[in-house]
């Protein structure tokens, strides 16, 4: 029998609310289909299955809330047979390793058999506290011991259901935790370069001349390719610092930050970008930012990109100076393109010129290295043709 | 350097000084006087006090503690050392059919102000008749007070309140405690014998021991506090009367609580407590209570087979863990 429990979808996701199924009980599932729609607090998103198998029956329903690692369906196996299966239990929340996983969540290690499998059970506590909140226990999802409702759900439940779900200030809350712990934990540097675009702009215009409406190129494109293929070559700027070191990426996964109608942003990823063509690129950035303000994203999407890139070109500002995403340990901004005083064989001519920044992780990388970095995207964007 | 005291030694300043205080306090018991006890707790008093007052009685715990009522009843303060709980059981008769009866049974004409000190528990490979855990029996007996000393501080500050007490004390010594060590502090401290203590305050959970227990469930304490879970302890000290007020204050805060009793599950002193806390704090509880005991078994001989049979810091952070495992830290 396969478990499918609800997968961690980003770094700070604890818990998820059901949107929808894809399957129904005896549907046949092959190993990376998309099987359910998770809400988190960044984005709805598509949520695969990893085992082929034949669904046996779905344990969760659209609009409950319930911890990462909660137990959503139970899927049997090639020539399994559904009489063979035990009903299921009710669930403890998140699993803990300090329990025996090998299929009996009652613990082993506890004394005598505990309340096995009670449906729905409330601690005396929480069920006090629920009559005093007026919070209807049906609607909470316990996350203790055998899925019990404990205090703490209770008193969760109450702060959700006093306000009204406010994605916008989720959202917010989530930038603002991730944010925060940047900028205290990550000794960031700044470094900043004016680059002339006037090739790139150029050669865009010409390259677009030939292209249908829909197959038409963004400078975008060319910061994206720019920066992938440079950073290829300088791993310090792609990956990620978890526990003290630092795991460069020999895939660059570039997270676009996109920000959202209503507020806030998402820096969800496009993989390999270093392996893709321009008009690839160009591709799965139109349709990233598309599902993005859709808010329907793949999980890998927000947990892969292994740099960042802000393009606040648009914004009618010079240069933007950004907060790593930790644990990435870079991100590449770009101002808006604009006519400037440029100096070209003693000459001053005006030309279109773009600020290059890069906020760098000093634990990673030193300045000089993050210079060479800057620089080296800087040449590739004089000779777009080559991206 | 400062100086340290171990359990042992306190138990016999205890004794030193009770016999300087009061002339009426006598010690007697097997092997108490020429040989200084069987766990060496009275060596050298024979010397300091003479045999009038340090009396080696023979094997006889019937007939001792009988003399130890008469005493009492006759004016006189005497404590008498039982050498283990299981010996114990040869004068039950004395101790419930008569020291914790005569007060009720002549209507408060006659108090019985007899202490009696014995050591108990396991631990120490000496199998199934020297090693067992009953002191929970006695704490079912109205008319006796129970008191299980589990530091070096209380050991040496219990014995005179018990003296005070008009009517019969049992002072239970867990055989494990007699080498431990404080540092030493220069006089006694009284001991409230109607309160337990809190060892360690804590707010997730609440551990509740008494005796030989005490320190393998701080050490717990000590080790789940490092993956965030504050575990308050409790050593019960008391067993009769129980102090309910501390042990329901305390559940009522962290609304989970784990007991750890060296005894046998069925019928333990354990089983007392968390149906006292089931009967006035159910209301409060976030998980259901849990026991942490010693195995059903007569203690076995075989060491690695006698500490499977003895709750251990690991069993006692699985219990902990079993009730707290939803809970996002």
């Amino acid at each position: 029998m396969i478990e499918f429990r609800l997968p961690s979808l980003g770094a700070d996701m604890d818990q998820g609310t059901l949107l929808e199924w894809h399957v129904r009980p005896g549907d046949t599932v092959q190993k990376g289909d998309v099987i359910a729609v998770v809400d988190t607090t960044k984005a709805a998103l598509d949520v695969e299955c990893w085992h082929p198998g034949k669904v046996l029956d779905l344990l969760v329903q659209p609009g409950q809330t319930f911890p990462v690692g909660t137990l959503m369906a139970r899927l049997l196996e090639a020539g399994e047979d559904a009489a063979s299966i035990p009903p299921p239990r009710a669930e403890p929340g998140p699993r803990v390793a300090a329990q025996p996983t090998a299929g009996a969540p009652t613990s082993a290690a506890a004394p005598p058999p505990g309340p096995k499998a009670l449906r729905h059970a409330v601690s005396p506590l929480a069920r006090r506290r629920a009559a005093e909140l007026g919070v209807a226990l049906d609607s909470v999802t316990g996350s203790g011991p055998h899925g019990v409702v404990t205090l703490r759900d209770v008193e969760q439940a109450s702060s959700k259901a006093g306000l009204p779900r406010d994605r916008s200030a989720e959202i917010r809350r989530t930038i603002a935790a991730a944010m925060s712990r940047s900028k205290r934990e990550v000794p960031h540097y700044y470094l900043s370069d004016q680059v002339p675009l006037a090739a790139a702009a150029a050669w865009l215009r010409q390259s677009n001349e030939g292209r249908p409406v829909t197959e038409r190129l963004l400078m975008a494109a060319l910061y994206l390719r720019a920066v992938a293929c440079t950073a290829v070559r300088h791993p310090a700027m792609n990956g990620f610092f978890v526990d003290g070191t630092f795991r460069p990426s020999a895939m660059v996964h570039i997270g676009m930050a996109i920000s959202l109608r209503g507020g806030g942003l998402v820096a969800p990823g496009i993989h390999a970008v270093e392996q893709k063509s321009l008009t690839e690129t160009m591709r799965a950035l139109t349709d990233l930012v598309a599902r993005a303000r859709g808010a329907r994203l793949r999980r890998e999407e927000l947990t892969e990109p292994t740099i960042t890139l802000t393009n606040l070109g648009d914004n009618s500002v010079d240069a933007v100076h950004g907060i790593i995403y930790s644990p990435q340990v870079a991100l590449v901004g770009f101002g808006k393109v604009s006519d400037r005083p440029w100096v070209v064989g003693g000459q001053v001519v005006p030309t279109a010129t773009v600020m290059l920044t890069l906020a760098a992780d000093h634990r990673v990388s030193d300045g000089h290295a993050g210079a060479r970095f800057l620089a080296e995207i800087a040449e590739r964007l004089q000779h777009p043709e080559n991206l | 350097m400062s100086e340290r005291l171990s359990y042992r030694e306190a138990t016999r300043q205890a004794l030193r000084e009770a016999l300087q205080r009061d002339p009426r306090v006598f010690l007697m018991g097997e092997d108490v006087g020429r040989y200084g006890g069987s766990y060496a707790v009275s060596l050298g008093l024979l010397g300091e006090f003479g045999p009038e007052r340090i009396r080696d009685t023979p094997l006889s715990e019937l007939g001792f503690v009988g003399a130890g009522i008469g005493a009492a009843l006759g004016g006189l303060r005497p404590i008498v050392e039982i050498m283990t709980v299981n010996f114990s059981l040869l004068a039950l008769d004395q101790l419930v059919n008569t020291a914790a009866a005569l007060r009720h049974m002549s209507g408060g004409q006659f108090h019985v102000p007899l202490v009696v000190r014995m050591a108990t528990g396991a631990g120490r490979q000496l199998a199934a008749q020297h090693s067992h855990s009953l002191e929970g029996w006695y704490a079912h007996v109205p008319g006796l007070r129970v008191l299980a000393p589990a530091t070096v501080a209380d050991a040496r500050g219990m014995l005179w309140p018990a003296l005070q007490d008009p009517d019969p004390v049992l002072i239970f010594e867990h055989a494990l405690l007699y080498n431990s060590e404080e540092p030493a502090t220069t006089a006694a401290v009284e001991v409230d014998i109607r309160r337990a203590a809190i060892r360690r305050v804590g707010s997730d959970v609440t551990l509740i021991a008494y005796g030989g227990m005490l320190a393998r469930t701080l050490v717990a304490a000590e080790q789940l506090a490092q993956d965030g879970i504050q575990a308050e302890v409790i050593d019960l000290r008391v067993l009769r009367p129980l102090d309910e007020a501390t042990i329901l204050d305390s559940v009522r805060r962290t609304h989970r609580a784990v007991l750890v009793d060296e005894e046998w599950r069925s019928g333990s002193f354990s089983a007392e407590v968390s149906a006292r806390i089931m009967e006035q704090a159910f209301f409060d509880l976030d998980a259901p209570v849990q026991r942490v005991c010693g195995a059903e078994v007569p203690i076995p001989y075989a060491k690695h087979l006698e500490e499977a049979a003895l709750p251990q810091s690991a069993s006692i952070i699985a219990a902990v863990r079993s009730i707290l495992s939803g809970r996002a830290t």
